[in-house]
């Protein structure tokens, strides 16, 4: 009795192979079906996302190479395919489960939307009946154990993208964005995603100028703002609390000279300026005034990396909470499989390995 | 019927503390452990980065409030008017005051981080407290003056305002700091927004000055001989308080400055119970 993964993911395999595999989501109940027509099968779970997809079995199928498994689940496979696949069996198989619900196995470590994309598979596998007695506990222990990684490490603080280290910032120096007037300058993609995530995180007053109005008013209109004249952006900076600018003027547009006025009638309201222009449409020395922070894509850049690499330490931490409760599934698999049998023996017969290998590439 | 619910509260008072504790500084002892024990708590998942439990350093200032008014309450009794008599029980009460704003306007203005900065400070003047030598209370047989009652009390809880707009500048300052090196550490992103800062340590600093000129305007009816040396002290923070509100108002100051200004001011208002201290030990100046 044993409880297997087969797999694929964005660690063995380029997103060309990856697409080959994925299983949509519609195609699940099916996939569960055919799943449990494979040998030795008891229980099944898939769980298919852009960056892996895997087989969770239950039954008698641990001594199978990975690519068998896949021969017979997908009935044909290309040549060069098997090196990309990997099994893994018993407590690594656990461990791995473990790591992926908590978010160390993803491509940005710490990322949350893995665990609502397993629940969703363990869902499906549960309505379609394809899951038992183990599958179930290793799944509900997998989301505790996630919950618990989030909870008692940073693996999942600080933002590792551009866009949301500045709207992390902007809530830092304003708190909440709802009575915020954003103003976008330049209305390209990094604009867009800008004023996106400032909508996304409540602010309500979005002004959107660009050289071509139109641009203007088609992204004003999609982010629920309100487009203003190139010409005429300038009037609109005493009220406003942030700036975005990504205009493709060849020298600075925002100047010591050209704010510093406006200013003194703001009083003691803070202005945050992002500029992801380059090359940059602020005058590096506006970041000296009162007040006054301005940001650049290499500001910008330099903390998203930062935070990335606190993430990738703390997931040492949230390893040493997964092996403690690896242990205790293991304890309990080994009780419900034989409860007669002493602790030790129970330890060397329901976890045997099959190979001397816990994570077994494909050959 | 009144009375005898007084006599009542008083021989329960009495037991209290003289059953359990062998004198009232205890409470201040045990306050005193808890703000020590919420700053280093509180300290330390700050700065390591930690998970918190604000509920956590909330119960344990709760805790240290309860007994510093526990204090407060049988000392009052003990001396039969507002527990400030002598420097012990002008510290207590101050560092109570503070607490007191702190616990009012922390939830309000989402500054619960406050406490990390206003528990060590309200330690250290428990502590500071419990160094003086003259602490044992001394019943007062002349009547009670309403007026001296309300001015000391008033200015001292102004003093409290004062203190906690002076760890909001400092944290403001942090927090500029932080975004003007553009390396934002762990605790930019623990410690309050900065415009919640500038708006917390511009409300406390209206506060306090409206309760100081209070205290301020009540000295003056309390009907007895005036030292004007400690007048014109009050006189020139009054001025000093009155006069970065004026700048803030008029936006003629950076905030930087504010915050700087609220800091070092409150301070100099520190050195004044030095101060005043001094002067009551001296002959007074009429």
């Amino acid at each position: 009795m044993n409880i297997s993964c087969f797999g694929l993911s964005h660690q063995t395999a380029s997103v060309e192979i990856r697409e080959r595999f994925a299983i949509a989501d519609s195609a699940l109940p099916e996939a569960l079906l055919r799943l449990r027509t494979i040998e030795g099968v008891e229980e099944g779970l898939i769980v298919s996302t852009c960056n892996r997809t895997e087989f969770y079995v239950a039954g008698g199928v641990s001594q199978l190479p990975p690519a068998r498994f896949f021969q017979e689940f997908y009935k044909g496979l290309r040549s060069g395919d098997e090196p990309h696949f990997f099994g893994l069996w018993a407590e690594s198989c656990v461990h791995h489960l473990f790591r992926v619900v908590s978010g160390l196995e993803s491509m940005v470590v710490g990322e949350t939307e893995i665990f609502g994309q397993v629940k969703r598979a363990y869902e499906t596998a549960v309505r379609e009946k394809a899951t038992g007695r183990r599958l179930n506990k290793l799944f509900q222990k997998s989301f505790h154990v996630g919950k618990q990684v989030r909870s008692s490490t940073a693996v999942g603080r600080g933002s590792i993208s551009v866009g949301s280290v500045a709207v992390d910032l902007a809530e830092q120096i304003f708190g909440k964005l709802e009575g915020c007037k954003v103003m976008v300058l330049g209305a390209g993609d990094t604009s867009e995603k800008m004023a996106r995530s400032f909508k996304t995180r409540g602010a309500r007053q979005i002004f959107v100028s660009n050289r071509s109005f139109d641009r203007a008013q088609v992204l004003a209109q999609e982010t629920g703002g309100r487009a203003i004249r190139f010409e005429q952006w300038e009037k609109e900076f005493a009220d406003l609390d942030i700036l975005v600018t990504s205009t493709s003027a060849p020298h600075a547009i925002v100047t010591v000279e050209k704010i510093g006025p406006v200013l003194k009638r703001r009083g003691d309201r803070p202005l945050f300026m992002i500029d992801v222009a380059v090359p940059r449409d602020i005058d590096p020395d506006v970041h000296r005034l009162d007040g006054v922070y301005v940001y650049d894509l290499d500001a910008l850049q330099s903390m998203a990396e930062r935070s990335m690499e606190a993430r990738k330490q703390e997931a040492a931490g949230g390893d040493r909470l997964i092996a403690k409760h690896v242990l205790e599934f293991q304890n309990w698999l080994e009780k419900s499989a034989n409860p007669m049998i002493n602790p030790g023996a129970r330890l060397a017969s329901a976890f045997a390995k099959p190979t001397g290998a816990t994570r077994c590439e494909a050959d | 019927m009144i009375e005898r619910s007084r006599l009542v509260l008083s021989m329960h008072l009495d037991f209290i503390s003289s059953f359990i504790f062998a004198s009232d500084r205890t409470w201040i002892w045990l306050a005193a452990y808890c703000f020590v024990l919420a700053s280093a708590y509180s300290g330390y998942t700050l700065f390591a980065g930690k998970f918190m439990a604000p509920r956590l350093t909330f119960g344990l200032v709760v805790a240290g409030f309860l007994c510093q008014t526990i204090f407060l309450g049988v000392r009052g009794h003990e001396v039969g008017r507002c527990p400030i008599t002598n420097f012990f029980e002008l510290l207590t009460f101050l560092s109570w005051s503070m607490i007191l704003i702190y616990l009012v306007i922390g939830s309000s203005y989402r500054l619960s981080l406050l406490g990390v900065f206003t528990t060590p400070f309200a330690g250290v003047l428990s502590i500071w407290a419990l160094l003086q030598p003259e602490s044992e209370a001394v019943p007062i047989k002349h009547p009670v003056n309403p007026w001296l009652e309300a001015h000391t009390s008033f200015s001292i809880v102004a003093c409290g305002a004062f203190a906690l707009a002076g760890l909001a500048g400092l944290m403001y300052l942090i927090q500029e700091r932080q975004l003007k090196t553009r390396r934002p550490s762990l605790v930019f992103f623990r410690l309050p927004p900065i415009r919640t800062l500038v708006v917390a340590n511009s409300r406390l600093l209206w506060l306090g000055f409206g309760l100081f000129s209070i205290g301020l305007a009540t000295g003056f009816m309390i009907g007895q001989d005036v030292d004007w040396r400690k007048v014109a002290w009050s006189l020139v923070i009054w001025a000093l308080y009155g006069g970065i509100l004026l700048a803030r108002i008029r936006h003629s100051m950076a905030t930087r400055w504010v915050a700087t200004l609220s800091i070092v001011v409150f301070g100099l208002l520190l050195s004044m119970f030095w101060g005043i201290r001094f002067i009551s030990e001296m002959p007074p100046v009429r």
